[in-house]
């Protein structure tokens, strides 16, 4: 049975259009304001929200995210916090796919098998986990896929061809092209590697292959719904809500309106 | 380097990296490539004589080895009488047995066809290291250190940026060591292309845990040879400090198959391991990942790491290598908490007695000699891994024991606060 997160991004192909998917960690700036902030992305424009759960020790993300991160867990933020998150993002809005994108260890520590348990119950359809590679994912996958839950693996242009067809075979709901070499945040130029990397991953798979790291107005989301089926942003988003220094109303409207750009841009193929 | 089986019916790590449940390779995506990379040259290196013949080379002319092995009779006569006999890494060039691994991990990246080196340094010893083999070899170098150690290692960021390496203070979380890995890490996933993370401890994602004890393990094969020429016989034990654990690995894994030679960790207890305030991973922490392979980890109920402290940057570490995990869940080594307190007394004692300042992260390991052998009695005989040389502790000794003529002004680190 296809999972929602499929069905959505295959009503967004059927429309000619890439797919959008909008990323806030929990608890940014409070766990409330938080839950508004990935609502205002799904109103804005967003398909599909990556919840991510804030980590002490971010190795993959840049100076924006680890501010968000840090502003998170000195705010408190727990695990039960995040799962609440999703809950009432996914009860709000059941139209959109709600996935979690974490560091591994928050998991294990919480158990494997109980946090699919529980990021099930809450309404998540599924998992991204940047530092759990194809080799060590074999017991996440089982409890993934007893409760239903896609895992989303991530792909970069270092990967060999050989190393794509291991990794996308392992997936499920979509691969993730992390578009340049780095860290995650906002660029000024979509690396050229993206359009490569998505070719080599399409000759490996037929799940749909969405583009992030990097991206951060219109005419990049433009570029990249050129040659991938969905656009991720997530640093972009992040950026706006600390510019609003702790003034929510500006925050949820500059989230909300990034979000409709970019909604625009996605559809400009 | 030949690997070779050390527990009956074991050969660790297993292919994938594994020391019974800990190690592993939990890296992202982007880092696949090039870890499998140095997992592939460096075992083509083992397998190439002529890369033993040129690291031998090295660490004979260049670190001169091999490092002596010290008497110290002064100072056993306070540990109860046993014998205590130091292996002095502190000797090797630039002052520490960091140099061991470095060398080997730069002539792997030589092999690579790579032509810049990050590392992440704590104490600075390692830094040190990787600055002057980059020197040697005519490798760009980028030293990721927590800001905290910057202010407390000061000779040793002056010494790096003496060799020609940028020194990079790192802002974000705790300010030390974690949070150096955690930058070091950034900077290799953008730049991986050209670039090898010369990783400086037992920690880290496979082959890096292996690989690292392998360019340490002449510590224990010099040693225990040593010993048996001095003695006549093996020591009843072999103690070492540990943060990663890298001395401690390379000192421990020759006896490994020696049953009867008791192998005995001293991890940094700071103000104590019942205080909120310590680095004692192993005895208080749970498995979990950091840093890209699983081990004991200082963390919280949602697996966020806790900060830890120490007196020593070196030993101020919230992980620990996974090998060092697995010795401890066998029962084939012994880890003991020392604190602040008990290291700086053991410093000043070794100075004291013998002559010899050691690095305060080795002081550990003498408190812990101290400790064992008032157990052991005056029979024993025991073999301390003297991992580093403390002239770039000498601001924290001078301001701890009230050196200085005058104060210098209170607004600098050193005195083991954050």
């Amino acid at each position: 049975m296809a999972s929602k997160l499929s069905g959505i991004l295959a009503a967004a192909k059927a429309e000619n259009r890439a797919a959008l998917i909008g990323y806030l960690p929990a608890g940014f700036p409070t766990v409330d304001g938080g839950i508004r902030a990935i609502n205002a992305l799904i109103e804005g424009g967003c398909d599909v929200v990556e919840v991510g759960l804030p980590h002490s020790d971010p190795v993959l993300d840049g100076a924006v995210i680890q501010t968000a991160d840090d502003i998170a867990l000195r705010g408190g933020v727990r695990i039960k916090d995040v799962l609440r998150t999703v809950q009432e993002v996914a009860t709000a809005h059941p139209e959109a796919a709600v996935l979690v994108m974490t560091y591994w260890n928050p998991v294990e520590r919480y158990g494997t098998a109980r946090f699919a348990a529980d990021l099930a119950a809450a309404g998540g359809t599924g998992c991204i986990l940047p530092d759990l590679p194809v080799e060590e994912s074999e017991e996440w996958r089982k409890a993934a896929d007893a409760h239903g839950l896609d895992t989303v693996f991530v792909v970069a242009p270092s990967s060999k061809d050989k190393r794509l067809a291991e990794v996308t075979a392992a997936g499920s709901g979509f691969v993730y092209a992390a578009a340049v070499m780095g860290v995650t945040g906002t660029r000024t130029q979509v690396g050229s590697l993206a359009e490569d990397l998505v070719a080599r991953t399409r000759a490996t798979t037929d799940l749909p292959v969405c583009v992030g790291l990097g991206v951060s107005n219109a005419e990049q989301a433009a570029e990249v719904a050129g040659f991938a089926d969905g656009v991720i942003v997530g640093s972009a988003f992040v950026k706006r809500i600390l510019d609003a220094d702790g003034d929510e109303p500006a925050a949820l409207a500059a989230v909300r309106a990034v979000a409709g750009e970019l909604a625009e841009g996605v559809r400009r193929r | 380097m030949s690997e070779k089986d050390y527990l009956p019916g074991a050969q660790v790590p297993d292919a994938r990296g594994y020391f019974g449940a800990y190690g592993g390779r939990f890296i992202p995506e982007a880092l696949v490539a090039a870890v499998e990379q140095v997992a592939e040259e460096y075992e083509k290196a083992k397998a190439d004589p002529a890369f033993a013949a040129e690291l031998d080379g090295l660490l004979k002319d260049y670190t001169g080895r091999p490092s002596p092995l010290t008497d110290v009779h002064r100072f056993s006569a306070e540990a109860g009488g046993a014998r205590i006999l130091l292996k002095r890494e502190d000797l090797n060039h630039t002052g520490s047995h960091k140099i061991n691994n470095v060398l080997g991990q730069a002539l792997l990246t030589r092999r690579m066809g790579k032509t810049r080196i990050i590392a992440e340094t704590g104490a600075g010893q390692h830094g040190v290291a990787t600055a002057t083999a980059c020197a040697l070899f005519g490798f760009d170098c980028t030293i990721y250190m927590g800001e905290v150690d910057t202010q407390r290692q000061a000779l040793n960021v002056a010494r790096m940026r003496m060799l020609g390496a940028e020194v990079v203070a790192v802002k974000s979380g705790s300010r030390t060591l974690k949070d150096a890995i955690n930058e070091a890490f950034r900077d290799w996933v953008a730049n991986v292309d050209s670039t090898h993370y010369l990783f400086g401890t037992v920690a880290g994602p496979h082959p890096f845990p292996m690989m690292v004890r392998d360019f340490h393990r002449i510590i224990g094969v010099e040693a225990r040879q040593q010993v048996l020429d001095r003695t006549g016989r093996l020591p009843d034990a072999v103690v070492a400090c540990v943060g990663g654990g890298s001395n401690a690995m390379g000192i421990f894994h020759e006896f490994i198959p020696d049953a009867d030679v008791r192998l005995i960790g001293c991890e940094a207890a700071g103000e104590g391991a019942d205080t909120p305030r310590h680095a004692a991973t192993l005895t208080k922490g749970d498995p979990g990942v950091l840093h890209g392979s699983r081990t004991y980890v200082l963390q919280d109920e949602d697996g966020q790491t806790i900060e830890s402290h120490s007196i020593s940057a070196g030993l101020d570490y919230p992980g620990v290598g996974p090998e060092h995990a697995w010795l401890k869940d066998t029962g084939r080594a012994e880890y003991r908490p020392v604190t602040d307190d008990a290291a700086m007394q053991a410093l000043r004692l070794l100075s004291r007695t013998e002559g010899i300042i050691p690095a305060i992260e080795s002081a550990h390991a003498l408190a812990g000699a101290l400790e064992l052998g008032r157990e052991l009695g005056p029979e024993a005989t025991i073999l301390v891994s003297l991992s580093g040389r403390g002239d770039k502790d000498m601001h924290t000794a001078a301001q701890y024991f009230g050196l200085y003529d005058e104060q210098p002004a209170a607004d600098d680190a050193g005195n083991g606060g954050k």
